[in-house]
């Protein structure tokens, strides 16, 4: 069943599954889920046996119940402590189990990790990734790129109500709080993508507020680096000229910003580079000149109660737009 | 006996629905107005003109008595930076909204306009900027500031420092248009 689910979907969407861990955080989180499920397994099983016995051997000869003779009353005692007590340590090995588990995935604390400060918004997630070097502040959204085989330290907040990061194949899930910040540190085995999502209910779209984390060995995540800090690329053809016209003139420049454009706004995500993300809108079309298309002109039938409002440009202009924006790698 | 009761049992429910039936209830309409769309008439700042007389201004606008679009248009008000020159209603750079002054006029139409177009002395031009149906919610967040909407549709809450209660508790100004442009500080 998995593989014929892989088959049809993208890759990032089949491995979307706490018991896939691909890091070593998550994978201790996987341990737990096991132990506890083989524990309570043993419970439940051990439990049907008892009431089953209890059904079939305990019928008593002739009529009702009276009190119980005190040489049954004390085996019973001691069947009674010694079941307490086979409860209490089990529960006390889940527990050190589940301590211990917390303490190790808490923190990864290498002193030298690449610092990523995600920002929650309704309903998309704000990427910038940390340098003492104001220059080499890397701005992206719903798109976490981090170095393989690396700790990262996520620094998370929220513009407006309370969001949570959640990347099962990587870590647990960490809240985003307004006015108050918290951190969760995550490191990926191997190169791949795992998709993330907001797990705690933020509004109307929340089921849509996706993003993909996409673990790269450290040389491509220094070139994709590299390339994220140039400034948009220049259009280079009349119609893309004419689409970075429309971009800047339109509404879309007072909430999106383009690196060495006019279009500084800082209510949107970042389109830079838009064409080298993998999707749109949160993780919730694929990138393709379509799909932008229909969300640029309509977003609310996409997802209705964004804070995107519709745009009716004139056709020539949305296809010089498109052209623009497909250009900014 | 018991037929009677079920009866005046089943009533008091069909009642009870249709009573619930009829209580206006807000509806929030995704697909807003495309931007570009709606251009508004152009202001009239006289009452002097050629010909007879055209119909007044008076629209408030579509979202008047809306209470989620007038909190999205506090969203907006504040992340359009409204708030830079008119602080939270108060005026700094830019005219008070939250009193009784209108120099451009204080209907919904007349503020509508005002962002739209612009007006001397720095207020800029949005038009081209801010779709039509966000300029309308922010105008009807802005005539909550003075009081012009009823407390059930206002913000209960205002969550900046500053020293005004929310917009539900603003007493209501009486809007009077003035021609004193000295009256602003702009």
């Amino acid at each position: 069943m998995n593989g014929q689910v892989a088959l049809l979907l993208p890759d990032w969407i089949g491995r979307h599954s706490a018991l896939h861990s691909h890091g070593v955080q998550a994978a201790r989180i996987e341990n737990l889920w096991w132990l506890m499920f083989w524990v309570c397994s043993g419970v439940f099983v051990l439990v049907m046996v008892a009431l089953g016995l209890a059904i079939t051997r305990a019928s008593l000869p002739g009529g009702m119940p009276g009190p119980i003779p005190p040489q049954p009353r004390r085996r019973m005692t001691r069947t009674v402590a010694a079941a307490v007590g086979v409860t209490i340590l089990t529960l006390f090995v889940l527990l050190i189990a589940s301590v211990s588990t917390g303490r190790a995935i808490a923190s990864l604390g290498a002193p030298k990790a690449t610092v990523v400060r995600l920002i929650g918004h309704q309903w998309w997630w704000e990427v910038e990734y940390e340098d003492p070097v104001s220059s080499r502040i890397v701005q992206t959204a719903n798109e976490i790129h981090i170095p393989a085989g690396r700790p990262v330290l996520v620094q998370l907040e929220s513009r407006d109500v309370i969001h949570s990061f959640w990347v099962p194949s990587l870590h647990g899930k960490r809240d985003l709080i307004p006015g108050h910040d918290s951190e969760i540190w995550i490191e990926a085995d191997r190169p791949g993508v795992y998709r993330g999502l907001c797990a705690e209910f933020c509004g109307y779209q929340h089921a849509h507020m996706g993003f993909l984390v996409i673990a790269e060995t450290p040389e491509r995540f220094g070139a994709w680096y590299n390339a994220q800090l140039q400034p948009a690329v220049l259009p280079s053809t009349p119609l893309q000229q004419r689409g970075r016209q429309v971009v800047e003139g339109a509404p879309c420049a007072v909430c999106h910003n383009i690196q060495g454009t006019q279009a500084s706004g800082r209510l949107g995500p970042d389109l830079s580079h838009l064409a080298s993300r993998r999707t749109l809108a949160a993780a919730t079309l694929a990138n393709t000149p379509g799909n932008l298309a229909g969300w640029i002109v309509d977003p609310q039938t996409v997802k209705p109660g964004n804070h995107m409002p519709a745009n009716s440009l004139p056709a020539e202009d949305l296809q010089a737009v498109l052209a623009y924006l497909g250009s900014l790698k | 006996m018991r037929r009677a009761r079920g009866f005046v049992v089943s009533a008091c429910a069909l009642a009870l629905g249709f009573s619930l039936a009829g209580c206006p209830r807000e509806k929030r309409d995704f697909r807003e107005l495309p931007a570009l769309d709606a251009r508004p008439l152009p202001v009239r700042q006289t009452t002097l003109q050629p010909g007879s007389p055209l119909p007044s201004q008076v629209s408030n606008g579509p979202y008047e008595g809306n209470a989620p679009s007038i909190a999205e248009g506090e969203t907006l008000y504040q992340q359009y930076n409204c708030a830079g020159c008119h602080f939270h209603g108060g005026g700094g750079i830019g005219p008070p909204l939250m009193d009784q002054q209108w120099i451009y006029g204080g209907s919904g139409q007349n503020i509508h306009d005002t962002i739209v177009q612009g007006r001397p002395n720095g207020m800029p031009s949005y038009g081209s900027h801010i779709p039509d149906d966000q300029v309308w919610k922010i105008t009807a967040y802005v005539r909550t500031l003075s009081g012009q909407v009823p407390k059930s549709q206002s913000p209960t809450r205002s969550d900046e420092l500053f020293p005004h209660p929310s917009e539900q508790a603003m007493p209501k100004e009486k809007p009077a248009t003035t021609t004193q442009k000295a009256s602003h500080p702009g």
